[in-house]
């Protein structure tokens, strides 16, 4: 699934990019794109690593398995293949705190965190479990509740009411989730190879 | 709600340490430890970040984006959604920056409190980047099959355009 993707970005990209006449660009655009991933990999690294070593006193001092205790209910529904106080649980929490407030790279560092923990339970390596989906349809669903970027855009350009979109956003982006829960469900119960 | 998401930092950290101070254990080295991870996990992480920046960045400097604005355009218009945001309909999936650049021009184009700037600004919170998101957590583990979820992450897309235009239509 993922090389259609990449296959058909590269594709309609360079095709395209030879009738408009912009293919002289695109290796500009490489060269710098390429570039730009492993300057913002570096830049992730600090970031990360602060939140990883946070985390790890998290884990070590027992208050991830408190925090998943709390939400313990919520988390047996979600995931019910994640044994009960598994670490990954307490990834998992954090990262969509994380995420609800805004606070993207420490997220991020969250997510891969709670992925590992999820593949340590995984039986076929390659294969992405039931947990792992619904985690991850969940993060791309969003639960972010205030979207700082765009209020500073809206601010920027003197909306006479930049936070206006905030309640409707957060019905919006509580469908989604939603929808996207259920979904996962609903696929989980046909596909179970 | 501003407030929270800035103190939300300090204090997630605050707690942390004070509560692995007060549990005696040893939070210095257990930082140290966790931390060394994050140097890993970066360097782990880029082959899957130069692959998609490099695909993002050939599909949006060809300007192929505006061949889909045709095609798609006419289907935009038959289910009620304006037809100003479907570039950030198409972009919202692929690419987190680009989309964001999208929302600013539409909001500067017709305005922040005009009925597209509104949608704009709630779709672009309301969903994340798809691609990137799966790319990286995914490769991150070396999880080659992913089952289900781009189809229930599109699903999910899909709901928030709708959820979108529907809560504009009602508030604004």
């Amino acid at each position: 699934m993922m090389s259609t993707i990449w296959f058909l970005l590269i594709t309609i990209g360079i095709v395209y990019s030879i009738f408009s006449g912009t293919i002289g660009d695109i290796n500009n655009i490489i060269i710098k794109e390429a570039g730009e991933a492993v300057t913002f990999a570096i830049s992730l690294m600090g970031i990360m690593s602060f939140w990883l070593g946070i985390m790890n006193i998290a884990k070590e001092s027992g208050f991830l398995e408190r925090l998943s205790k709390f939400f313990s209910p919520v988390m047996r529904f979600l995931f019910p293949d994640i044994p009960k106080n598994h670490p990954a649980e307490g990834f998992i929490l954090m990262n969509i705190i994380a995420n609800m407030f805004g606070v993207g790279n420490g997220a991020t560092a969250f997510g891969l965190k709670a992925m590992e923990e999820m593949n340590k339970l995984n039986k076929n390596k390659k294969k992405a479990t039931n947990a792992m989906c619904m985690f991850l349809v969940i993060n791309m669903s969003s639960v972010q509740l205030i979207p700082l970027t765009v209020l500073k855009i809206r601010y920027d350009t003197h909306s006479a009411d930049p936070t206006g979109i905030v309640g409707p956003g957060i019905i919006a982006t509580s469908v989604s989730t939603i929808v996207g829960i259920v979904a996962v469900k609903l696929f989980e119960k046909s596909d179970c190879s | 709600m501003k407030v929270i998401s800035i103190v939300l930092v300090p204090f997630m950290t605050l707690t942390i340490i004070i509560y692995g101070y007060l549990k005696r254990i040893d939070i210095y080295s257990a930082f140290v430890e966790g931390a060394k991870e994050g140097l890993k996990t970066s360097i782990k992480i880029m082959p899957y970040l130069i692959a998609i920046f490099v695909s993002i960045g050939i599909f949006r400097g060809s300007h192929a984006l505006y061949m889909l604005m045709d095609i798609l355009s006419p289907i935009m218009e038959f289910v009620g959604i304006p037809v100003e945001v479907l570039p950030l309909l198409i972009m919202r999936p692929i690419s987190g920056s680009g989309a964001l650049g999208v929302v600013k021009d539409i909001i500067e184009n017709y305005g922040p409190d005009s009925f597209p700037g509104q949608v704009a600004s709630i779709m672009m919170g309301s969903s994340e980047t798809i691609f990137y998101t799966m790319a990286v957590y995914f490769g991150s583990i070396g999880i080659k099959d992913h089952r289900y979820t781009l189809k229930a992450a599109m699903i999910s897309y899909i709901a928030s355009i709708f959820a979108s235009v529907f809560v504009c239509n009602i508030f604004f």
